[in-house]
């Protein structure tokens, strides 16, 4: 059985690729959101930085526009700030760290059938797997 | 022209991440729990998502240069260092823990509540801490 979540999962995702595609033919750069913003915050990305800014600007004011119009999906994202603050630190840290996460090394990686990219994706999932059983089916805190 | 396509490539990644579902956590959390109530959606994402790059990355292989004059961003050395893999355990700890990457982290920011916000200067905070830590391990190396 075909779940409609599943249909627009590919949608969104062909969205996702085509903004990828684009980005790399017509800007000659890949499209990996954490490269991108880290670049713009540490001052790696300054050669660079209009063009930056403006990819952040319509990653983040195209979706506040359709949610004006459409109205907000809901994001479910826990209350538990501990949570949050401990994740978000991991989620910046780890993606410079490592130079990429699941728009940089996932979409243009894979599809570039780079081994960066596929190992980083295959360790990603593994750790993400194994905090969620640990987390959730054992310590019960997400 | 530049900067007009980056906002609109920009845009429609971030309008693809909301319709994908990807801005919610339980899709992503979903995914990750294979001991639990498995939510598949994040493969279609995925997978839908590198199609028009594979095509995309053929086209770019013939090309020296991308429409604009930039070159075509060349492939980086297939090295696999502890960088590479700390980096991704890490990120993929974070991931599950909130069930948001960069991505849709900044996509929705504007809906995302204060936790969003919270997520994400805490986001931002890790990432300028990691580039304290590798500033001073080029000074003592």
């Amino acid at each position: 059985m075909i779940e409609s979540a599943w249909i627009y999962g590919l949608i969104g995702g062909l969205m996702i690729g085509s903004a990828a595609a684009l980005f790399l033919l017509a800007n000659g750069r890949i499209m990996g959101a954490s490269g991108l913003i880290g670049g713009a915050i540490d001052g790696t990305g300054r050669s660079n930085m209009a063009e930056r800014l403006a990819f952040l600007a319509g990653l983040i004011g195209v979706p506040a526009l359709v949610a004006l119009v459409l109205g907000a999906p809901e994001t479910h994202l826990t209350p538990n700030l501990v949570l949050v603050v401990l994740a978000g630190l991991a989620v910046g840290m780890g993606t410079r760290m490592a130079n990429g996460c699941t728009s940089g090394h996932g979409v243009c990686g894979i599809s570039r059938f780079s081994l960066r990219g596929i190992v980083a994706t295959l360790a990603y999932l593994a750790a993400g797997g194994l905090t969620m059983l640990i987390a959730r089916h054992l310590l019960g805190v997400i | 022209m530049r900067l007009l396509l980056a906002f609109l490539a920009g845009g429609l990644f971030g309008a693809g991440l909301m319709v994908s579902g990807m801005t919610d956590t339980t899709k992503v959390q979903g995914w990750l729990d294979v001991a639990g109530r498995w939510d598949p959606t994040l493969a279609f994402v995925l997978g839908g998502a590198i199609l028009p790059m594979l095509v995309a990355w053929r086209v770019a292989a013939k090309r020296r240069t991308a429409l604009l004059g930039t070159p075509i961003p060349p492939a980086p050395e297939p090295r696999i260092d502890t960088r590479l893999l700390a980096g991704s355990a890490l990120f993929g700890f974070g991931w599950a823990l909130a069930g948001l990457c960069p991505g849709p982290a900044m996509a929705s920011l504007s809906y995302g509540g204060p936790q969003g916000l919270v997520f994400f200067v805490a986001m931002l905070a890790g990432m300028l801490g990691w580039r304290l830590l590798s500033l001073r391990q080029a000074k003592t190396a």
